[in-house]
């Protein structure tokens, strides 16, 4: 009896490692969890359509046939023409911040900008979006003749690309301001000038850092759900213009999961859910790795 | 090779004259400094409308009463605003505790080899869509419980919160000179004493700037609340009932078409905005003055 007492020694610091430790379980648990539990709500429609389910044009909840290609299609072109937008305008953010303008009034006001654009929560910019911007949008394609629904793809694209600046700048930025003064100055006393400097030495040397503040906030993109939701126009139909009202995957979640009625209709949405999950955990890890990479090269 | 001779003496430098290449960096230096200035746009006109429109709905009235009917003039969020209170108590309270333990845990293991995968673990959980968070409380809490509830809600903020809190308590604590910890050790302190009192306290500042970061991350989260708190017209103090909070409200009352609830969102949008800003500037403020210094 006094032998084993001894042997199990319950003191404070067994109890304190057992509880930090059971914090990293509650952490496994909760992403096998995750996982699991969209894979064994969404196999009705895994099991009933297959690959089908990504290449279906029609999604009618009343004849319960579900097809996620709309909406597939959606995301992606938000998504990508968000990143096009935006991708070059934060680059120049970066380069104004760790080149043109190390420190002062605009210097601090861009960058406190771009902060604050990360802080805002995304239905403020979706409420904004549908308020003020919409009617904007509208205007102009009665300028140009076309149908004016205001809200539509390239609405909600233009929307996205704000919301995703700062993830790419803030990365771009802090990996500009890593590059070596002795690499930039050699160049310059070669005789470049400073765009040559920022084009042919600074931009090379920081590129796949860039690369993946870019992966990060296409992971950001996809996942967005309010603010595109709000915009976009909630159509199953597959957008045949950029003006046209459609869906992306995320949204049609949020519009229709409280609408499922039948278990199928339901597993139909945690089915999207489950691919969307997927896609955006890749796209992180990767992006993610990348930086690793990079900063471990760095020092 | 007498033309490359007479290209350097009339300053032609390989590609193009000098006086090209000085245009050239002229040129991107006015470009870089237009869009940057253009992407700052966006946000003051969010801001402008946001703030225009919504003092004009603002007034003591609009604290302390509850929505009225559409047609009726006048009303007020105190649902919405009581609703994101207990929402970001309960959820802080599920979040906190093991994500502090995570944080911990991670910082002391940080040369085993599997810390790599936890920490890659507590990216993934933060890479997660937030959507696809509220599908989850939706099928472990809302499903078996019978019916939406603030808790479902505060579960998923909760999980929200977890890798941001662990991180930022991570990165706090990696920061903590070891000979601090050493000299506790040394003197006999326990291990698990030594991390309470003497590592965990060093590291304040940086624990707390992290829950209210992470604080300030969640209070504007609609998209796992849709399906989980799910809104709610009336008062509600009760955890196990539907609940109100400020982003739901302005999602509902955005897509209603009465003019009366509109200005309730636009108020209710300057709130929260408010309320996010703040939160911001105080972690600031406290990480700035409250600094780990050694």
């Amino acid at each position: 009896m006094m032998l084993k007492k001894k042997n199990i020694k319950i003191n404070g610091d067994t109890i304190f490692k057992y509880a930090i430790g059971s914090s990293v379980v509650v952490l496994i648990m909760l992403i096998v969890g995750i996982f699991v539990s969209l894979i064994v709500y969404s196999y009705p429609t895994i099991a009933k359509f297959g690959f089908g389910f990504i290449s279906g044009h029609t999604w009618d909840p009343v004849t319960e046939e579900f097809g996620a290609y709309p909406f597939l299609i959606g995301t992606l072109i938000t998504s990508f023409i968000a990143l096009i937008l935006s991708f070059p305008v934060s680059i120049m953010i970066s380069i104004l911040l760790s080149e043109y303008l190390k420190s002062g009034v605009i210097h601090n006001y861009v960058k406190s900008s771009v902060e604050l654009l990360a802080g805002i929560p995304s239905i403020i910019y979706g409420f904004w979006g549908l308020f003020i911007f919409v009617p904007v949008v509208r205007e102009v394609q009665m300028y140009f003749g076309i149908t004016p629904y205001g809200i539509g793809i390239l609405t909600a694209s233009l929307i996205l690309s704000v919301m995703i600046i700062p993830y790419s700048a803030t990365i771009a930025y802090e990996v500009i301001s890593l590059t070596p003064s002795e690499i930039k100055e050699a160049a310059y006393s070669l005789g470049a000038t400073h765009f040559e400097v920022i084009r042919k030495v600074i931009l090379p040397y920081s590129s796949s850092g860039i690369v993946a503040g870019v992966l990060l906030s296409l992971g950001r993109a996809l996942g967005e759900t309010m603010a595109v939701t709000m915009v976009i126009g909630n159509s199953h139909i597959l957008p045949d213009t950029l003006f046209a009202p459609g869906n992306t995957m995320a949204s049609v979640i949020a519009n229709e999961f409280t609408e499922a009625t039948s278990d199928v209709y339901l597993s139909a949405l945690i089915e999207i859910g489950l691919l969307l999950m997927i896609v955006t955990a890749f796209i992180n890890v990767v992006g993610k790795m990348i930086i690793k990479k990079f900063s471990v090269g760095m020092s | 090779m007498a033309d490359k001779l007479e290209n350097i003496k009339s300053g032609n430098m390989g590609r193009g004259n000098l006086s090209f290449r000085i245009f050239k960096d002229r040129l991107f230096k006015i470009f870089v400094f237009v869009i940057s200035g253009l992407a700052t746009i966006p946000l003051l006109l969010i801001l402008f409308y946001i703030a225009k429109m919504g003092i004009a709905s603002i007034n003591w009235e609009f604290f302390i009463n509850l929505p009225r009917p559409p047609g009726e003039v006048g009303g007020g969020i105190a649902n919405a605003l009581v609703g994101t209170l207990i929402l970001i108590l309960t959820s802080s309270l599920i979040a906190i505790p093991p994500a502090i333990a995570l944080g911990v845990f991670m910082s002391e293991n940080k040369t085993k080899s599997f810390s790599k995968w936890i920490g890659s673990g507590v990216e993934i959980l933060q890479g997660i869509p937030s959507i696809v968070i509220g599908i989850i409380a939706y099928v472990w809490v809302v499903r078996p419980m019978g019916g939406f509830s603030a808790l479902s809600g505060s579960v998923a903020l909760a999980i929200m919160m977890i890798p941001f809190i662990a991180k930022s308590t991570e990165e706090t604590l990696k920061m903590i000179p070891l000979h601090l910890k050493e000299a506790s050790m040394a003197l006999g302190v326990p291990y698990y004493k030594t991390i309470l009192k003497v590592v965990m306290p060093a590291g304040l500042s940086g624990i707390v700037t992290g829950v209210i970061i992470a604080i300030a991350r969640v209070a504007g989260e609609t998209a796992p609340l849709l399906f989980t708190a799910f809104g709610n017209h009336f008062m509600s103090y009760s955890i196990f009932k539907p609940m109100n909070s400020l982003p739901l409200l302005i999602f509902n009352y955005a897509g209603s078409p009465y003019d009366e609830w509109h200005s309730l969102a636009w108020g209710a949008s300057f709130v929260l905005v408010v309320m996010v800003l703040l939160l911001n500037i105080i972690s600031k403020i406290l990480s700035k003055r409250w600094k780990v210094k050694f």
